[in-house]
């Protein structure tokens, strides 16, 4: 007994035909969708490579843009097949393909699937990759003399005001690392030399930030350098006072943005997965029901189609069975090529 | 003396009212395309409203719109008119309207190229209303307390992090206004007596700018007090140095920001406005071309085609005319009223 048997008349077959040919180009653009969230996801991790330690796992943005090209292939190549289902005379030209092609395509759509589960999980690497790479970047800010590492102070400046952060975990991660460059400090005043000898790495700490931490909504200028003394500040209290720099870390910021990027993609490539099986399952019913004519000199005949054409155990033993069968076939050949050897 | 005489066959007229059909919706696209256009010109124009004095440069984005509009209308009306044009019996239906319909598109074709000239004229204007916006914006910088103007310091930081300048003319232009608040200024201490003492008007002026001015790529951490004074700062020279603060003025960034939008705007709506003046020129030979064959028992004649009846000069006096012998016959009327008045 077939899977999901439907009976189909001439009619009905020209409309089931018109109508996947319209889901195929659907879902052509829907590769395309897939391809450019690839590239976009891909550029949005090359941008910030430099806070991530360069060390950024790029698998997910490449196997979306694998997929979305080869969905794009699929999608066009069956749209052409419906489109010539119409016609008996050329139908019969691709008839032999239809059976690898569309066990292709259940494969193709499996694979989707796991992309699209692949953009929930990969989230997790990429916080930690995350907060490796921001720390390191700190460290570095001074070093705008170093070659490899002049640019960190602009990254990590630009995105400290782009996502409205400061910070690893908060502002005051700044204290912990000395963030002025050596060249700019005067290791002649006592000044300097009281902070240098304050702690055993011999760093220049002090209690303020780079001005990239600023919030523009505070109503007061910005108060950056000793933030901790209340007394240095008229009418500043360091606890109460909210407004003045970004309370947010931007590890936290970061994750939060590309988590939210990835959940985005994963959703779209779930829908674009169930667009494919609905196209796959179509064109499966195009194939049998031209395939199952009852008079096969008439093409206006009436026919059945189904999705599998016994039921779902019968056909998996089947598919053991072949597969049983060919290796079985392999081992007689082997004996035959045995009982050669000693023969002769 | 018939102006841009042509002969037409019937072939010929076949192919001229094909070709003005696709060209009609190209030009529907088209008037579509520059209504977008004119509406993302506003958008930009008001989401900087608050550094702008007057809103005389709004002119443009609404001509802009209007024209849209009005293309869209024109082109689906031509492309409806040649659909019938081609049948003789469809046609003279269209007699009475194509005359006002073809003033009124030569109208709005000319508002067209009004609007691209107007997007380069409008430099001056837009200049000056930002140098006066400006300006205020500075000012009012420190009243972050005072209703209607407490948003002001956070679109001025915004604003200059955004386009990547300072100040009005240069980072000088902080330097000749208080842009701290009093609230924050303690009044007790010596420094800020002996400041508000030094100027006529009792303000708090120093030689420092906010933080927004700050640009990122500077190598050392960003120096924002003080600044005419070498020797506060180690290693600091404020005549050669350069990358310090945004060296560029925010009046000369903003202008030159909405002129590249303007000017790019404007060669899009050009090519709009050379569609647009070929499906009118084309309509105009397929009208005078089928009004030939009007009356005649074969339709494949072959006739002639003609942009204006008689010379440019005639048709326009055929328009003025009538307008000018309305206002004579009112004179006359008047004149002749005032007389019969003048001797009882």
């Amino acid at each position: 007994m077939a899977l999901m048997l439907v009976k189909f008349d001439m009619k009905k077959r020209v409309k089931l035909a018109q109508t996947i040919w319209f889901l195929y180009w659907f879902a052509v653009m829907a590769g395309v969708l897939v391809f450019s969230m690839g590239l976009f996801f891909k550029i949005e991790l090359r941008k910030r490579s430099e806070l991530m330690d360069n060390n950024e796992s790029h698998l997910l943005p490449n196997v979306l843009i694998l997929m979305g090209l080869i969905a794009c292939g699929v999608n066009a190549f069956g749209g052409k097949v419906c489109y010539d289902s119409l016609d008996p005379s050329k139908f019969i030209k691709w008839k032999p393909m239809l059976k690898p092609f569309l066990m292709f395509c259940v494969g193709f759509n499996g694979l989707l699937f796991v992309t699209a589960l692949l953009c929930f999980v990969m989230r997790i690497p990429l916080q930690f990759t995350l907060a490796e790479g921001l720390k390191n970047g700190m460290r570095f800010y001074k070093d705008t003399d170093t070659p490899g590492r002049c640019y960190m102070k602009r990254t990590l400046d630009l995105m400290q005001m782009e996502f409205r952060c400061c910070g690893n975990d908060h502002y005051r991660d700044w204290f912990e690392i000395q963030w002025v460059s050596n060249r700019y400090l005067d290791f002649s005043a006592k000044e300097v030399k009281d902070r240098i000898g304050s702690n055993v790495d011999g760093q220049y700490l002090m209690d303020g930030v780079p001005f990239s931490c600023c919030n523009p909504s505070s109503p007061r200028p910005c108060i950056q350098g000793q933030m901790t003394n209340n007394t240095a500040h008229y009418s500043y209290d360091h606890y109460t006072e909210e407004l003045n720099v970004w309370k947010r870390g931007c590890r936290e910021a970061m994750v939060s943005y590309y988590g939210g990027l990835m959940n985005t993609i994963g959703a779209l490539v779930l829908l674009v997965t169930m667009l494919e099986i609905a196209v796959t399952i179509g064109l499966q019913y195009i194939n049998s029901s031209l395939s199952s004519l009852v008079n096969p000199e008439d093409p206006e005949s009436e026919s059945e189609g189904w999705i599998l054409e016994k039921t779902v155990g019968e056909t998996f033993t089947d598919i053991m069975a072949n597969m049983k069968a060919m290796s079985k076939g392999g081992k007689v050949e082997e004996e035959a090529e045995a009982g050669v050897a000693t023969v002769s | 003396m018939v102006v841009m005489k042509m002969k037409f066959p019937f072939q010929k007229r076949v192919k001229l009212a094909q070709g003005l059909w696709f060209l009609s919706w190209c030009a529907t696209v088209a008037g579509a395309i520059t209504f977008t256009l004119g509406c993302i010109l506003k958008t930009e124009l008001r989401r900087r409203a608050e550094v702008m004095d007057n809103s005389d440069v709004h002119v443009v984005p609404n001509t802009l719109m209007i024209v849209g509009l009005a293309s869209l209308g024109i082109n689906i009306f031509a492309s409806k008119i040649c659909q019938d044009a081609l049948d003789a019996e469809r046609f003279p239906r269209w007699k009475n309207m194509l005359k006002p319909y073809f003033a009124v598109s030569c109208f709005f074709t000319v508002l067209m190229l009004l609007a691209v000239i107007m997007s380069c004229a409008m430099k001056g204007s837009l200049e000056s209303s930002l140098k006066v916006g400006l300006k205020n914006g500075i000012r009012f910088y420190k009243d972050t307390d005072t209703p209607g103007r407490c948003f002001q310091k956070q679109n001025i930081d915004r604003l200059q992090m955004e386009f990547q300048c300072c100040g009005n003319n240069d980072f000088r232009d902080w330097f000749e206004v208080q842009w701290i608040s009093n609230r924050y200024l303690d009044f007790s201490s010596k420094e800020v007596k002996d400041r508000i003492k030094s100027n006529v008007d009792g303000r708090y002026l120093l030689d420092g700018v906010p933080f927004s001015c700050c640009n990122p790529s500077s190598p050392r951490p960003c120096i924002q007090y003080q600044l005419t004074n070498n020797s506060a700062h180690f290693n600091y020279e404020y005549q050669t140095e350069e990358l310090n603060l945004y060296l560029r003025g925010c009046r000369e960034a903003l202008v030159s920001y909405f002129m590249g939008l303007m000017n790019t705007i404007g060669a899009g709506v050009l090519s709009v406005f050379l569609l647009q003046g070929s499906v009118l020129v084309s309509l105009r030979f397929l009208q005078t071309a089928m009004e030939a064959v009007a009356g005649n028992e074969n339709t494949e004649i072959e006739t002639e085609g003609y942009l204006l009846e008689k010379s440019v000069k005639d048709t326009v006096m055929e328009f003025i005319e009538p307008v000018m012998q309305f206002f004579l016959f009112k004179n006359q009327v008047g004149e002749g009223s005032s007389e019969a008045q003048a001797d009882p």
